[in-house]
């Protein structure tokens, strides 16, 4: 009962709140008529003597960023609202609810006789799109991506341009039906109609994607495609846009325009590559201020991308290509912290341009002068769905004859299915300056985004679960993986090699070696530049382990008590089997223990006094590392004497804390309140294996809590105090009191 | 180039199709391999392997050169040690980086799945006795390591033994103080690298058509087949 009343209360609470704040948008965007009347007033009456005005209203001031503000906050605040409903965000996708959410507000603001925003195409192209395609490409999984980018291009080249052409031809042999009315449309036109609605949209495909978890290899494909797509929808635009008014289009002008695909996607990623490798270089020298680092890698990007704009390349390949060339070289170079940023950042700003587009997506449509034309729409939408299914089973049919897994048609089914149109029609559309035409242009455009996102995006879900489709393997960081990946890449560059011909294994390997022995030593400051990929891995896993460590604040205590404690076991019991034992001296063995003690305690007074100017040089780093080499060195040998020696009581704590290092562009906080349980704490296995709970980021993440294998080995930090304690008492000698004492004090 | 009798006719092409999988003309430019490989001898052995320039540069050279010369990938009793291999052999061995072919049932699938990783388990086990120890398993590491200049075996040694904990922990779960992990075998590492799909990554394109550039081969007093 008083569970229903809260949830009862909650939403009330949660729909309150939103009306009250959809009114304040549309007071916002109201004219502020009144003001200027206040102020006039105020100057009237007082003229004679000015009286000093103890409370004025002066909303003109600070009405742009106002409204700005406003809307903003009113998106994030639907979007909070979603979740306060939890059956609709099931079923429904989000970009869905904030089209819907759009609509209501749009309509509110009509009902109002206002003027509502619109989706204006410099908003849109500058300042909404660049952040979701920086994080996109940013994080793009660079293996698959470079493993399928045959199949990849062929899709978003050869599919967009056969989508294209045959909406166009197709709408034109439509529009020469009598009974449509639309006659007037001429091909050209048609075909710029067609190069518009043929693109398929990365918002919209990151939006849905995002949420059903398909597995990796086709949400690269359907996702490269909507990336790379857009040098072919930049070209065809701009060529049929100019043509449309001449009316007709010469054998010269048609190869000007293959030429013109090559010299804007070349040089689109031309330019990004550029800036990429400026930025790299930049992070090289950043070590003596951190706090601006994530600063130079969204400047550059967003320079990229604008650059490339000024010259009509694609912005979007210019975007992709700096984020992907630049990330390596920066992330070994910047801070922990940095990269945490970066990665929040980009995050946070990609998911409020997503949001606005979708608000603004329906605000717009409730506002624009609409031209409903039924044939023209209809067909319209037939024909996309048709084109789209032809040009996937048409092109898989030729890829597949090249590529080593095949394609099932199940998978052709996901990719064509998953073609969604979006925001980047719309606004092209926008740009139409032809009146008569675009607003009918626009209303089929909007039809037919309206459908895919609604119908496509809420029936996928199920639909994948129907075809059982294969979903996203929660892959955890585990360095026996990373250990087979690379084996396996020089296992297969080198059977490459036996058999004779220079395949693609061959090539990624010289291209491997050439970055390591040059590139690397540009861009990458000091000795992290000889760092092996491997290496980093594993340093990172221990890095992120050692934090957290450090953080929960019980940290290398215990580190130094198992080794200590393994070392008396060591050295007393033979192992059964003969093997080579490393054993270090006692001595020094206390003399790491004494100077990791320090080390920590150093960091700990450290971080109490926090400010922006500290951050200089980055004393936790420092430590951590310290600590990281020592613990590592110490702590693996010792274990490693008997392989475990993980104490029998450790049971399974039911809600034993889990944690696997999720993909790296999920962003996961994690709960600080929660401390681990008593029994569970012993075990001290950092690496790989699970840590923290964590509760990531983007919605729609439900259980993290798994099982592996009999096994929960849980979480780190541990209870400081009982670990002493346990850590004797599970060892059958007395175990090393001393140290014991030492570690607490 | 080379005595007739030494290649094998239609029928033994047969043979091998079907013993192995491939296509009549993969076989045959396989064997123009081995034949350039081998010198037109009737065996290859390990020397013939160090022509390969390429293969100077690959950090775990020795193992796969091993696993070419290793009785348990040849799915036939050959007394050890195994100091030459004929092109049946070669060609067996070859046959693991076969990419699956499409229209496989889910259970051919899994025993594909199965051997691939068997493959790989016999190259870290380089003695032969069915687990990998620590030691065996850090010699991985180091090799794949030594790809780089300027390393410690500390943190080769650090990585190995993270690895072995983790192998250890998911197959064991948690142990007895006094109990002790021998090594890995080969159900452990099936159970390892259930994540790691290595049906579709364990495979190499082989050639249909004769577009080989057959890679160099140093020349030693020996009139080179280019």
């Amino acid at each position: 009962m008083a569970g229903l009343g809260s949830v009862c209360s909650r939403r009330l609470a949660g729909f309150v709140s939103l009306l009250l704040l959809v009114f304040m948008a549309v007071i916002g965007s109201a004219s502020p008529d009144a003001a200027t009347g206040a102020n006039e007033t105020l100057r009237n009456s007082s003229e004679h003597r000015k009286a000093f005005p103890v409370l004025a209203f002066n909303y003109e001031h600070v009405s742009k960023p106002f409204v700005i503000s406003l809307w903003i906050l009113l998106a994030l605040l639907m979007k909070l609202g979603f979740h306060l409903i939890p059956r609709v965000s099931h079923i429904v996708p989000e970009s869905c609810l904030l089209i819907f959410v759009g609509l209501l507000v749009g309509g509110i603001i009509k009902a109002m006789d206002q003027t509502p925003p619109v989706l204006d195409t410099k908003l849109f192209f500058l300042y909404l799109l660049p952040p979701i395609i920086l994080d996109a490409g940013y994080f793009l999984p660079i293996r698959p991506f470079t493993e399928n980018m045959g199949t990849i291009l062929v899709f978003a080249v050869v599919g967009t341009l056969w989508n294209a052409f045959f909406i166009g031809g197709m709408m034109f042999a439509v529009c020469q039906i009598e009974a449509a009315q639309v006659g007037h449309v001429d091909l050209l036109s048609c075909l710029l109609f067609g190069s518009i609605i043929s693109a398929v949209d990365p918002v919209a495909v990151l939006a849905v994607f995002e949420e059903i978890h398909i597995n990796e290899l086709l949400h690269i494909l359907v996702f490269g495609e909507s990336l790379l797509n857009d040098a072919v929808t930049v070209v065809l635009y701009h060529l049929f846009e100019e043509f449309a008014h001449e009316g007709t289009v010469t054998v010269g002008d048609a190869l000007l325009g293959v030429v013109s695909f090559f010299v804007v996607s070349v040089g689109g990623v031309m330019v990004g590559f550029i800036y990429g490798v400026l930025g790299a270089f930049t992070s090289r020298f950043t070590s003596h201020s951190r706090v601006i680092e994530p600063l130079f890698v969204f400047l550059y990007s967003y320079m990229a991308y604008l650059s490339a704009e000024v010259f009509h390349l694609s912005g979007i390949m210019s975007l992709i290509a700096c984020g992907v060339i630049m990330r390596p070289y920066v992330e070994a170079n910047i801070s922990h912290k940095s990269y945490t940023t970066i990665k929040y950042f980009l995050k946070m700003w990609s998911s409020v341009s997503e949001t606005l587009i979708f608000i603004f997506l329906g605000v717009s449509t409730v506002e624009g002068p609409h031209n409903w034309n039924w044939i023209f729409v209809i067909f319209t939408l037939i024909l996309c769905l048709l084109s789209r299914v032809l040009g996937v089973v048409g092109l898989t049919f030729i890829i597949n004859k090249f590529r080593i897994i095949k394609l099932t048609k199940k998978d052709q089914f996901i990719v064509a299915y998953g073609g969604l149109r979006g925001a980047i029609a719309f606004s092209l559309g926008f740009l139409l300056t032809d009146t008569e035409k675009k607003d009918m242009f626009l209303t089929a455009i909007i039809t037919v985004i309206f459908f895919t996102v609604f119908v496509q995006g809420m029936t996928i879900r199920p639909l994948v679960e129907l075809l059982a489709v294969k979903k996203k393997k929660e892959s955890k960081a585990s360095i026996n993986e990373e250990i087979h990946t690379q084996f396996l890449d020089h296992l297969l560059t080198g059977i490459e090699d036996i058999c004779g011909h220079y395949g693609h294994h061959h090539w990624k390997d010289k291209l491997n070696r050439f970055n390591r022995k040059y590139v690397k030593k540009w861009l990458i400051a000091g000795d992290r530049s000889s760092e092996p990929q491997l290496i980093s891995f594993y340093n990172k896993m221990e890095m992120k382990e050692a934090m957290m460590l450090v953080e929960s604040g019980s940290a290398a205590k215990l580190p130094s008590l198992a080794s200590a404690a393994s070392l008396q076991n060591a050295q007393q019991r033979a192992p059964p089997k003969q093997r080579a034992i490393p054993s270090i001296s006692k001595t020094r063995e206390q003399e790491i223990r004494k100077i990791l003690r320090a080390n920590l305690q150093k960091t700990r007074q450290r971080l109490r006094s926090y400010s922006r100017h500290d951050l200089f040089s980055d004393p936790f780093e420092d430590s951590m590392s310290e600590i990281r080499f020592r613990k590592q060195r110490v702590q693996m040998e010792r274990r490693m004497s008997h392989y475990l020696t993980v104490p029998a009581n450790r049971q399974e704590t039911p809600s034993a804390r889990k944690v696997w290092f999720e993909p790296e562009h999920k962003v996961y906080t994690y709960d600080e309140s929660e401390s681990p349980r008593d029994g569970a704490a012993l075990e001290t296995l950092p690496d790989t294996v699970s840590l923290l709970s964590e509760s990531p980021q983007r919605p729609g993440q439900s259980s993290r809590l798994r099982k592996r294998g009999d096994t929960e080995p849980s979480a780190n930090a541990p209870d400081s105090q009982e670990e002493p304690q346990k850590l004797s008492r599970c060892f059958s000698d007395p175990g090393p009191k001393e140290e014991e004492e030492e570690g607490e004090g | 180039m080379g005595s007739l009798q030494s290649s094998p006719s239609h029928q033994d092409y047969v043979d091998l199709a079907e013993k192995t999988g491939f296509s009549f003309e993969q076989i045959s430019i396989l064997h123009k391999r081995f034949k350039q490989l081998s010198h037109n001898e009737d065996k290859l052995r390990r020397e013939h392997f160090g022509q390969i320039t390429d293969l100077h540069a690959n950090p775990i050279r020795e193992q796969i050169v091993e696993a070419f010369f290793d009785k348990r990938n040849f799915y036939q009793e050959i007394e050890e040690p195994v100091s030459e291999i004929s092109f049946e052999n070669f060609l067996v061995v070859m046959s693991n980086f076969r990419p699956p072919s499409d229209n496989m049932s889910q259970e051919k699938l899994v025993k594909v799945r199965k051997e691939k990783l068997r493959f790989l388990f016999n190259m870290h086990d380089t003695d032969k006795d069915g687990t990998i120890t620590l030691e065996e398993y850090r010699h991985v590491v180091e090799e794949l390591l030594s790809y780089y200049e300027a390393l410690e075996t500390e943190t080769a040694r650090g990585i190995a033994d993270a690895a072995m904990l983790e192998v250890a922990s998911i197959t064991r779960g948690h142990m007895e103080p006094d109990e002790f992990y021998e090594g890995i075998t080969f159900e452990h590492f099936l159970k390892l690298l259930e994540g790691f799909d290595i049906e579709s990554r364990m495979n190499i394109r082989f050639m249909n058509m004769d577009t080989t550039t057959l890679c160099k081969l140093e020349c030693r007093n020996k009139v080179c087949s280019e």
